[in-house]
This record gives structure tokens, C-alpha cells and sequence, in this order.
């Protein structure tokens, strides 16, 4: 390993401007609660998490990482570089990592999309890295306003081939702060590059933060390069012209993310228990799907929230689980309905499933998510009281 | 060059000769998937003898190219990544950065860093990062079948210039490693090539210049090799020989572009001009008969 692992942090780091002289003070101190940015916060749970290098481009929402890296990776004798291009930073990460380094690297939408080739090839070839998107309104430049319109990219095919990535999707600053953690663990137990997606929201709100910072332990492979010094040499590829030999390594690859989808589901429930209807949203969405469902609640409609942590792998046996006791189910979304159809293909058409979304940057409002739900309600609602209308699974 | 300092008991010579010439131990013994006559197989050999008399090859972390010599890891017996087109000046900066103790070495070809990675050469170079590039210029697209480069000279046919390289349309080509060495990053350029055995023993001097800058603690350094490519051409091997001896030579010239060493140059050849003497300690690199 490289010698800039200082595991939980030195003792008493010089505190840059803006930075809690606490953060990194012990035990006692990372349980205070300090108000911070997220894209701050996930800096600093990256830091506090071991992360040896970071390489990143400025861009709006999430330039605030890049600064607070740029402070403090140096002062911490850790390696901060900031690249020509996303292009660059993504490269650069994909060379510490092939060293064994813990690396992160972060962007926002249009910089996540020129990532695409080297997180394809990361895949391919076993690299872990931790890569952070606070998504933006899109599609092309768009606009700076939060978003969620990269779920697609996230879990379908950012890059080329046959691969997959996990994708952690964090709903508060605090929960922010653990999932990098656990990003970094993920990474190196299946040896995968990791995506934490955030919004611009949830990057740029202040909030208080726990500070419950975790440095996972490292798991060093015997595929790193380090110098072939009394070893054969090691090469870290994703290259093989012989078609055999490539359906082997992608066999492969499918045995990783089989063995991912079974233990690293993760997924929240919020008074789903006696509920007659739910709420599928992540992120900033969930915050504004949980004031719905308590507005709702005070209206006498029993909804509860089902939110998932990890975007891939998606939660589709306990979203179907859930599907099994409600009239019908409400996908809210920041963006023109993306996760809604791996919502359908969980639910597999046991009640209706509906979808509000709002694009550009906007948020819905808590008022115009239960307005949804009521739309939902009344129409499940009709179709009981005359058998002859069978829902449609909530696409009409 | 100490030619027994490589041979390294694998091949011994009767006690009444003197063994003058055997593969270093990082060299792989293996036939490469190289074209006849490709300039490619000299160039990994030269580097071969440059990393063993350096004492290098346990330190060196390389990083391949997309190109011809994507299979570079199979001939030199390091530890190599794999970097996607024209990015392994990034993927290098990212290895340089986290072990500083590493000797990073950069393999690329035309395409790969004079077009689709300008971006990343050009600012590894400004970074100044402690790297060295290995550039090899054969001016045309040889794994793909031949197309245009931008390296390819005006009026060259190729499949994708099939009336020859018109400037009106195509451009001309780009002397990159003239536009690298006005950086201050840079530290060392040279141009070197393989066209004959005086002029490969003047390229190792280069390449082992560019890896002494690099122990030596100094910023980027590039060699730039032009190479024969007999296939793309449409050439036989000699008369790729010629051609590089000729026109390309007069296209891209050879010799020391920049050299910043100043007085820590030491003895070690190569920063002389090219068209000065051969180095001494290179004069000896005769190719395979």
C-alpha cells in the first residue's frame, strides 16, 4: 500500500478554514454533530475513510468536494490532482487504483458521462474506485438544478460491455457520510468501481452531520501493481481477443454481481406496516415522499415510504414482498421516470404503479406528490368498484 | 554497455569467447505478434536493455497503449496497466502520484497520443509529472488497417486517405513533441529512429536519458521513435527502411528537441544531437543478423 494511509486519521491534523477542529479530534469529537454541506461531508467521509488520492474537474454542483480536497488531502500528505478533464480524472484514478490506492474521484452529470470509458474499462478489469455523482438536471449541458435523471446511466450501462456497478443512493448528509464508507468496502470486497449518487440538493443543503466516520479495512489483493520485485509481473487489463477467454472473464463478471445482488441489497421502510399504498422514491425525492406520506397519514390514507439504498442492486424482492399487500404503488422521482420501470418489473403487475416526476432542476412539493397518490387512490378505488376495469399497472 | 550484465547466466559462452550479445531477462522469449519488419520489436528491445542496465525492471510500473503495441505486457516482463486510448498519460500521473518510488513508464503510438490523447500528453507534460514517455511514431493507424494519422505525411495514401493526405482537407502533420518541449514541465525531448543501426543505437541513448531524468528526480521526458510500419505502408520492409531514412526523417527531424538536465546531464549519452556521434556505451547495440 501506499505510505499516505493514515487509517482514521491523524491525531491532530491542522484545521483548514471552514473545517471543525473536531472532525478529526477522536472518538468523542466524531460523535458531535457540526453543520455542513454534503458535498463537504462526503469529502471529509472520504478522507476520514482512508481515501489516498483523489483526482477531480470543476463543476457545478459539486466543485465544493473538489475544494475540500484540495485543502485537505495535501495537509494530510495525501494526493489531490486537478485534472485537464473528467476524462484525466478518471484516468488518473484508474492508475493509483491499479497501484492498490484507495481513490475516489467525483463530478456531476456531463463530466459523469465522459467518465463512462474509463469506468468501463475499471469494470473490466477489476479496479475498485469510489466515484461520486451529484446529479444535475440534463440531458446535454441542462442546467445546475438537482436531478435524478441519471439513474439510467448509473444502473444500466454508463459504459460499454456487459457490467454493473453498485450504486448507493443516500437520502441525508448523514447517511451520506456512511455510504462513503461503505463505498470504499464494496469496492474493494468484489473489486468493482462504486457510485455514490447524491443531487444537487443533497450537495449543496447545509445540515447537521454526526460526524460518525468509519475507516473500513483495507483489503489488499495480490493483483496490485507495485514493482514485479520478487514476484511474477502483474498486469491490470480488461483486453482478450480470444472469444473464449473473454466469455470466461465476463462469466466471471456475472458470478461478482450475482454474488453483489445476494448480500448487498440495501433498501429503508418507513411506516410501511399497516399501509395500503407506498411510496418508491431515493434521495432527495424520499425526503419529499416522507412529508407526503405524513401529510397523508393526517388525512387518514395509510401510505408508507419503501426507499431504496442501493439503486443496483435494485431491491426487487422486497419491493415485491410489498407489492403483495397494497392497492398500488407511487414511484416519485426527479426526473421523467426511470427507476419507476424497475419498479414495474419488481411489482410484475400485482397492483398499479404510478409515477410523478418533476425535470429541470424543480422538486415536487410534498402537496403535489399526495395530489399523485390521491389520482392513484381514487383510481384503484374505481376500478374495485367496477370489476370490469382492470388496472392497467398504473401506464395509462 | 556491459553486454554480460543482462545475459544473466542463461546463455553462456564457451571460456574461449566472450558472449557480447543475449536477450535481457525482462524481455520475454517469445515471437511477438508484430508485423515482418515492424519497428515495434526493436524499440521493446532497446527499452529492455535500457531498464536492465538502469536496474529498473522490479521498480517499473508501465502502462500500455491501445494501438499495435496493446500487447506490450507480453514481451516486457513488468507490471503493466492497461489504460484506454490516448489516457495513459493520465493513468501514469495517477500511478506517479501515489508511488513516488515507482519508475512510470508511458508506451504510445501515434494515434493514440498525437490524436485521441492530446488532452492527456499535453497536460502530463505542463504537470511536468516525473514520468517517461515512450512515443512511437509510424504515422498511420497500423492495428486498424492502416488509416490516416495525424502524423501521416501530406500526399501519403492510406485506407481512410485513399487519394494521399490532402492538406486542404486533412490537415498536416503534427510534430508533437516539438509543441511538448516548449513546456517548462518537460524536461527532456528527443527524437530518435529505428530506420538503421546507427540511428537505433542513438535512439537507446535517448531512451535511457528519458529514464535517467526520471530517476534523477526531473520532470517529463519523451522520446519520440519514428518507426517503419511495412504493412500500412504498402512497402516492403526495406523499402520502409528507406522511406523513414528519408522523407519521414526530413518531415520529423532527429536529434535533442529540449534538454533541461543542465549540468545534472552526467555522462549518459543523449544530449547530444542526434547527428552528432553515437554515445559511447551505445555504439555496441548492433540489431539481431
Amino acid at each position: 500500500m501506499t505510505a499516505h494511509h493514515e487509517g482514521s486519521g491523524p491525531a491532530s491534523p491542522p484545521s483548514p478554514a471552514g473545517m471543525p477542529a473536531t472532525i478529526s479530534a477522536g472518538d468523542s469529537a466524531r460523535r458531535s454533530r457540526v453543520l455542513m454541506k454534503g458535498n463537504e461531508a462526503i469529502a471529509e467521509a472520504a478522507i476520514q475513510a482512508g481515501c489516498d488520492a483523489y483526482f477531480g474537474y470543476p463543476i457545478t454542483p459539486q466543485a465544493e468536494l473538489l475544494e475540500w480536497m484540495a485543502r485537505r488531502m495535501p495537509e494530510l500528505g495525501r494526493v489531490f490532482v486537478q485534472a485537464e478533464s473528467e476524462l484525466g480524472a478518471i484516468n488518473m484514478a484508474l492508475g493509483a487504483a491499479a497501484t492498490g490506492a484507495r481513490v475516489m474521484v467525483s463530478s456531476s452529470s456531463p463530466g459523469i458521462s465522459l467518465m463512462a470509458e474509463a469506468m468501463s474499462y475499471m469494470a473490466g478489469s477489476g479496479t475498485p474506485m469510489v466515484l461520486v455523482n451529484v446529479m444535475r438536471a440534463g440531458p446535454g449541458l441542462g442546467g445546475i438544478g438537482p436531478s435524478q435523471s441519471d439513474y439510467f446511466q448509473a444502473t444500466k450501462g454508463h459504459g460499454h460491455g456487459d457490467y454493473r456497478v453498485p450504486v448507493l443512493a443516500p437520502a441525508s448528509i448523514d447517511e451520506a457520510v456512511e455510504l462513503v464508507a461503505t463505498a470504499f468496502e464494496l469496492a474493494e470486497k468484489y473489486r468493482t468501481p462504486v457510485m455514490l449518487v447524491a443531487d444537487g440538493i443533497l450537495g449543496q443543503a447545509m445540515e447537521p452531520v454526526s460526524l460518525r466516520f468509519r475507516t473500513p479495512e483495507r483489503r489488499t489483493g495480490d493483483w496490485a501493481l507495485t514493482g514485479a520485485a520478487g514476484r511474477p509481473p502483474r498486469i491490470v487489463k480488461s483486453i482478450d481477443l480470444v472469444p473464449e477467454v473473454l466469455e470466461r472473464r465476463n462469466l466471471d463478471l456475472q458470478r461478482k454481481y450475482r454474488e453483489i445482488r445476494r448480500h448487498e441489497v440495501r433498501w429503508d421502510e418507513w411506516q410501511l406496516e399497516d399501509a395500503e399504498y407506498a411510496i418508491v422514491a431515493y434521495g432527495t425525492a424520499a425526503r419529499v415522499a416522507r412529508s407526503a406520506v405524513a401529510r397523508a397519514r393526517e388525512r387518514g390514507i395509510k401510505v408508507g415510504l419503501f426507499r431504496p439504498v442501493t439503486l443496483w442492486p435494485f431491491p426487487e424482492r422486497e419491493l415485491a414482498r410489498v407489492s403483495q399487500h397494497v392497492h398500488g404503488i407511487l414511484t416519485v422521482e426527479l426526473s421523467s421516470g426511470q427507476m419507476v420501470e424497475d419498479v414495474r418489473l419488481a411489482v410484475e403487475g400485482r397492483c398499479p404503479v404510478a409515477f410523478h416526476g418533476r425535470m429541470g432542476g424543480l422538486v415536487p412539493t410534498p402537496d403535489e406528490v399526495l395530489g399523485a397518490l390521491k389520482a392513484l387512490r381514487g383510481k384503484v378505488q374505481r376500478a374495485a368498484a367496477d370489476p370490469a376495469l382492470h388496472h392497467d399497472g398504473g401506464r395509462s | 554497455m556491459t553486454i554480460d550484465a543482462h545475459s544473466s547466466g542463461r546463455t553462456s559462452a564457451p571460456a574461449d569467447q566472450r558472449l557480447i550479445y543475449a536477450r535481457p531477462e525482462v524481455l520475454a522469449d517469445r515471437s511477438t505478434h508484430y508485423c515482418p519488419g515492424c519497428g515495434h520489436g526493436v524499440i521493446h528491445r532497446l527499452l529492455a536493455e535500457v531498464l536492465t542496465e538502469l536496474e529498473l525492471p522490479a521498480h517499473t510500473i508501465a502502462v500500455a497503449p491501445v494501438g499495435c503495441a496493446v500487447f506490450a505486457y507480453d514481451y516486457l516482463m513488468v507490471d503493466w496497466v492497461e489504460a484506454p486510448h490516448g489516457r495513459a498519460p493520465a493513468v501514469a500521473t495517477g500511478i506517479r502520484r501515489v508511488r513516488p518510488e515507482a519508475f512510470v513508464l508511458t508506451y504510445q503510438g501515434d494515434g493514440d497520443l498525437a490524436a485521441i490523447g492530446t488532452a492527456e500528453i499535453v497536460h502530463a507534460a505542463a504537470r511536468g509529472e516525473r514520468i517517461t514517455a515512450i512515443f512511437v511514431n509510424n504515422g498511420i493507424y497500423g492495428m486498424t488497417g492502416g488509416q490516416m494519422a495525424p502524423t501521416t505525411l501530406l500526399g501519403q495514401k492510406t485506407t481512410s486517405s485513399p487519394s494521399g493526405r490532402e492538406p486542404s482537407l486533412m490537415g498536416y502533420p503534427i510534430r508533437i513533441t516539438e509543441m511538448l518541449a516548449q513546456l517548462p514541465g518537460v524536461t527532456y525531448a528527443a527524437r530518435g529512429s529505428v530506420a538503421d543501426a546507427s540511428q537505433i543505437g542513438k535512439l537507446k541513448a535517448m531512451i535511457k536519458k528519458a529514464c535517467r531524468v526520471q530517476i534523477d528526480g526531473g520532470g517529463f521526458a519523451i522520446v519520440e521513435a519514428i518507426s517503419n510500419c511495412p504493412v500500412g505502408w504498402n512497402m516492403t520492409p526495406q523499402e520502409s527502411l528507406d522511406h523513414l531514412r528519408g522523407p519521414v526523417a526530413r518531415a520529423y527531424p532527429l536529434g535533442v528537441i529540449v534538454d533541461r538536465t543542465g549540468a545534472a546531464a552526467g555522462p549518459q549519452a543523449g544530449s547530444q544531437p542526434a547527428g552528432g556521434p553515437a554515445a559511447p556505451g551505445s555504439a555496441s547495440v548492433q540489431p539481431e543478423a
